[in-house]
């Protein structure tokens, strides 16, 4: 707009330009609709596979759990979420004993799903999954042990 | 053309015939007060839920979904709520004052609603200065602005209700301007004139560009006359809290909120009445097959559906524009609209001397 400073010229600029504002609501009105009508549509909803919803313990292909319980995850958890304990077993062929996993707890209440955990696991042991859900009416039960 | 008076004027002479001439008036008056007031509540609500389904597509939300079905019974519960709730005496305000502003405004709401043709025969007030009775019922709304923000002891209250009285008594010019156009174009102010001679063509058809800039000027005056966005100074809920009705609770703030939303409707009726032909059908000369069809359609749906077409206008901009400046508020209406509205009013007088309108 080259005559944006005389009377006309302003007032012709700002009509365009309301014009412009005008045109993209209207696209907005006629599109489809980003409301979700959560309890409703539980079957077809789509959660980002991104989303950090509740930690849990992916199992490799043999059903064993991946976890050595270095323990680096307790360690670098800024919130203390996750408390690991642990046994030692003797290896029947070569009669050393070595550390195991005992008892993986996590506490979800507490958790702030800062991703840490599962960034600094070296085996990928640990994952977020998509399982939202998790309202409970006692604080009690959101002390999870994860491994089975 | 099928025509309310017929009904009107049995209902008259069965009241005349059992009761003596005065009080069958009165009888009347009450019946009249009724419906108006009736239809008054019955539009509220559906323009309150039309705002929240509208205002909702615009930001590409559903809006109420979950109260009845598709959101129906929201506007109840809201009423519901809003009834329910305590009216609290505010502390060393102005008793009388700030009890009689919500009536002041809702009265000249209504008063003005009283005017609009809703179909052949279907109006309550209809006399020969019929335009200039609305401009004078609709204009004395801002003085209950004024006392609701002077007697309620508030200064964010006071500023609107100043923010207030500038931007409606400055835009009633320009309101005032644009009718002006349309009455030199017909020559008449009663109502009921107005529209029958539409029915021969829209005036904005008939009244071409002036017309139509008047339309277009009526359109943003009147927009800015019932306090909603881009214009929504006097509530600024930012800035303000909630403007002039700050301190308001319950029924009294309920009044204002109803009369805001009738005046939307007051100003889209009256658009619809002057420029787009009130209940007149839409005919196309030439077309008698068409017009014929256009004929079988009642007056009330031809009023209400352009009415909420303008409404439908209205909100699309409403739900557009961000809050303006109060100096730019002022110096549109009048660097901008005022000049455009009497240049405007010239080229229609023009026109209508020499004849160069259908």
């Amino acid at each position: 707009m080259k005559q944006r400073n005389t009377y006309i010229g302003k007032i012709l600029f700002s009509v365009s330009s309301l014009a412009t504002g005008l045109k993209t609501t209207l696209n907005e009105f006629f599109t489809r609709k980003v409301t979700e009508q959560y309890p409703e549509n539980r079957k077809t909803q789509k959660i980002s596979e991104r989303h950090r919803a509740r930690l849990y313990m992916p199992l490799d292909e043999n059903g064993n759990n991946k976890c050595i319980a270095c323990g680096l995850c307790a360690n670098n958890c800024p919130n203390g979420t996750i408390t690991i304990k642990t046994k030692m077993v003797t290896d029947p062929e070569t009669g050393k004993s070595k550390k195991m996993l005992d008892e993986y707890t996590y506490d979800l209440g507490c958790c702030m799903f800062c991703q840490l955990c599962v960034n600094v696991c070296p085996k990928d042991a640990i994952a977020f999954n998509n399982d939202f859900e998790n309202a409970v009416f006692d604080r009690k039960k959101l002390i999870i042990k994860l491994n089975k | 053309m099928f025509s309310f008076n017929n009904i009107t004027t049995a209902i008259d002479e069965f009241l005349n015939s059992v009761l003596p001439a005065q009080g069958a008036l009165i009888v009347e008056c009450v019946l009249v007060a009724l419906c108006a007031v009736l239809a008054y509540v019955t539009l509220a609500i559906v323009m309150i839920f039309m705002e929240r389904k509208v205002c909702a597509a615009f930001q590409c939300r559903l809006g109420p979904m979950r109260v009845g079905y598709w959101g129906l019974l929201q506007v109840f519960a809201d009423v519901f709520k809003m009834l329910i709730k305590e009216i609290i005496s505010i502390n060393r305000s102005d008793r009388v004052l700030y009890n009689l502003a919500p009536y002041l405004v809702v009265m000249s709401s209504v008063l003005t609603f009283s005017c609009l043709p809703f179909a052949s025969g279907l109006q309550v007030l209809d006399f020969n200065i019929g335009v200039f009775f609305i401009m004078a019922a609709s204009s004395f709304g801002v003085l209950g602005i004024l006392l609701a923000g002077w007697s309620s002891n508030n200064k964010y209250s006071m500023i609107g209700a100043v923010r207030s009285g500038a931007q409606m008594i400055s835009y009633e010019l320009s309101i005032g301007l644009c009718i002006l156009v349309v009455v030199i174009l017909s020559g008449t102010m009663q109502i009921s004139e107005l529209v029958d001679m539409q029915r021969s063509g829209w005036f904005i058809f008939r009244g071409h560009i002036p017309a139509f800039i008047a339309f277009i000027i009526y359109l943003i005056a009147g927009n800015a006359e019932t306090n909603r966005a881009p214009f929504d100074l006097p509530e600024a809920e930012s800035e303000l809290t909630a403007g002039f009705h700050t301190e308001y609770s319950g029924m009294h703030f309920g009044f204002f909120y109803v009369a805001e939303f009738m005046n939307l409707f007051i100003v889209a009726g009256i658009a619809s009445t002057l420029f787009l032909g009130g209940w007149a059908p839409l005919y196309i000369t030439g077309l008698d097959a068409f017009n014929n069809i256009m004929d079988y359609i009642p007056g009330i749906v031809w009023f209400l559906g352009k009415t909420f077409f303008v409404i439908w206008l209205l909100m699309w901009v409403r739900w557009t524009f961000p809050r303006m400046r109060i100096d730019h508020v002022v110096s549109l209406e009048w660097k901008y609209l005022i000049p455009i509205g009497l240049v405007n009013l010239l080229i229609m007088t023009l026109c209508v001397v020499m004849g160069w309108t259908f």
